[in-house]
């Protein structure tokens, strides 16, 4: 009997030198409150978790739920990002503030937006954070647009993983540019995620079956009508995606082309 | 003397460490970051990180996010 098939076995995400089983990172904002959090992170498999830094509400309820409880770093490599940055400086203060509260963590999501309607990234303001956030000695995955040149250069500055969006952040609106995607996957010399714009788990499924490393998420499942099932369907289209990369699809061909042997039938 | 705490002004009658003051915003025991001027201040130099008159202050924390 042969040995049975077990289709993830040595496929394994690597960032920064530590590897993940899952290839669905989430995001954590946006849920009904913070069991509804917990139970989606936990339905969608995902290792690696995204969280804001925000001041804190001085004079607010001091028995509040602390998010860092709720989903303790101890169980899930912790993504701190830039959201609602607009300017380099602002970003790196952000990591530099996420260092501190994370006790030395130093893997972050930088993303420096550059326009409100959209959240489309400013790149000139990414580059100059990305370059002293290394230089910094942070671990930089960042944020960007589908552009291949810049997706490029943002993997030669030595960011860690690059993430290009699919569509604008919180539109559910799929993989606009597959053609974009597809080039900076050739390319690629560090993992590529699909940051943003994911709507449904199709969208994940085609975001993986392009060759890409991974998708990062957040509305997609939090503003689903039920998350946690949303959650536990992502994970697997992800999986779907990545085993269906990996395989290799059949080429398309223009006419049918039969199943079933032609000869042998009655008549 | 005056600081701004998160973007509010806070008056201080005596000069305090940057422990007092999360101690009377009742964060003490709490995972926050904090920076004055722009600058982290470590966690291990609370106690001893003085404030000084017009300083601004962030006490920041990990929320959900995307």
């Amino acid at each position: 009997m042969n040995a049975p098939v077990t289709p993830n076995a040595a496929d394994a995400l690597v960032i920064a030198g530590r590897a993940y089983r899952s290839r669905l990172l989430v995001g954590t904002g946006k849920y009904k409150d913070m069991d509804e959090t917990r139970a989606a992170i936990e339905a969608s498999g995902a290792e690696i978790i995204t969280v804001a830094i925000r001041r804190t509400n001085i004079g607010q309820n001091p028995n509040e739920p602390n998010l860092l409880d709720v989903l303790p770093p101890s169980k899930y490599t912790y993504l701190p990002n830039t959201a609602g940055c607009y300017s380099a400086e602002d970003a790196v203060r952000t990591c530099r503030l996420a260092r501190e509260l994370l006790d030395g963590h130093d893997l972050v999501k930088l993303e420096v937006l550059g326009d409100q309607k959209t959240l489309y990234p400013d790149i000139p303001q990414t580059l100059q954070a990305a370059e002293t956030l290394i230089k910094d000695g942070f671990k930089v995955m960042v944020y960007t647009n589908d552009d291949p040149i810049v997706a490029k250069r943002l993997a030669d500055m030595g960011c860690v993983a690059v993430m290009p969006l699919a569509a604008p952040i919180g539109s559910g609106l799929g993989i606009r540019n597959p053609y974009n995607i597809r080039f900076i996957v050739e390319d690629a010399k560090v993992p590529i995620l699909v940051d943003a714009g994911v709507g449904t788990a199709s969208d994940a499924a085609f975001a993986m079956e392009l060759g890409c490393d991974g998708v990062l998420m957040n509305t997609a499942i939090a503003q689903a009508q039920n998350p946690v099932l949303m959650a536990s369907a992502m994970k697997k289209a992800i999986e779907a995606g990545r085993e269906a990369y990996r395989a290799g699809r059949m080429p398309r061909k223009q006419y049918g082309s039969a199943s079933s042997p032609l000869g042998g039938t009655i008549s | 003397m005056k600081i701004v705490v998160n973007g509010e002004e806070r008056i201080l009658a005596t000069p305090v460490t940057v422990a007092r003051l999360l101690d009377e915003l009742g964060m003490t025991g709490k995972r926050v970051a904090v920076e004055v001027n722009r600058e982290i201040v470590p966690r291990s130099r609370h106690g001893e990180f003085k404030l000084s008159d017009r300083d601004r202050v962030e006490v920041v924390v990990a929320i959900g996010g995307g």
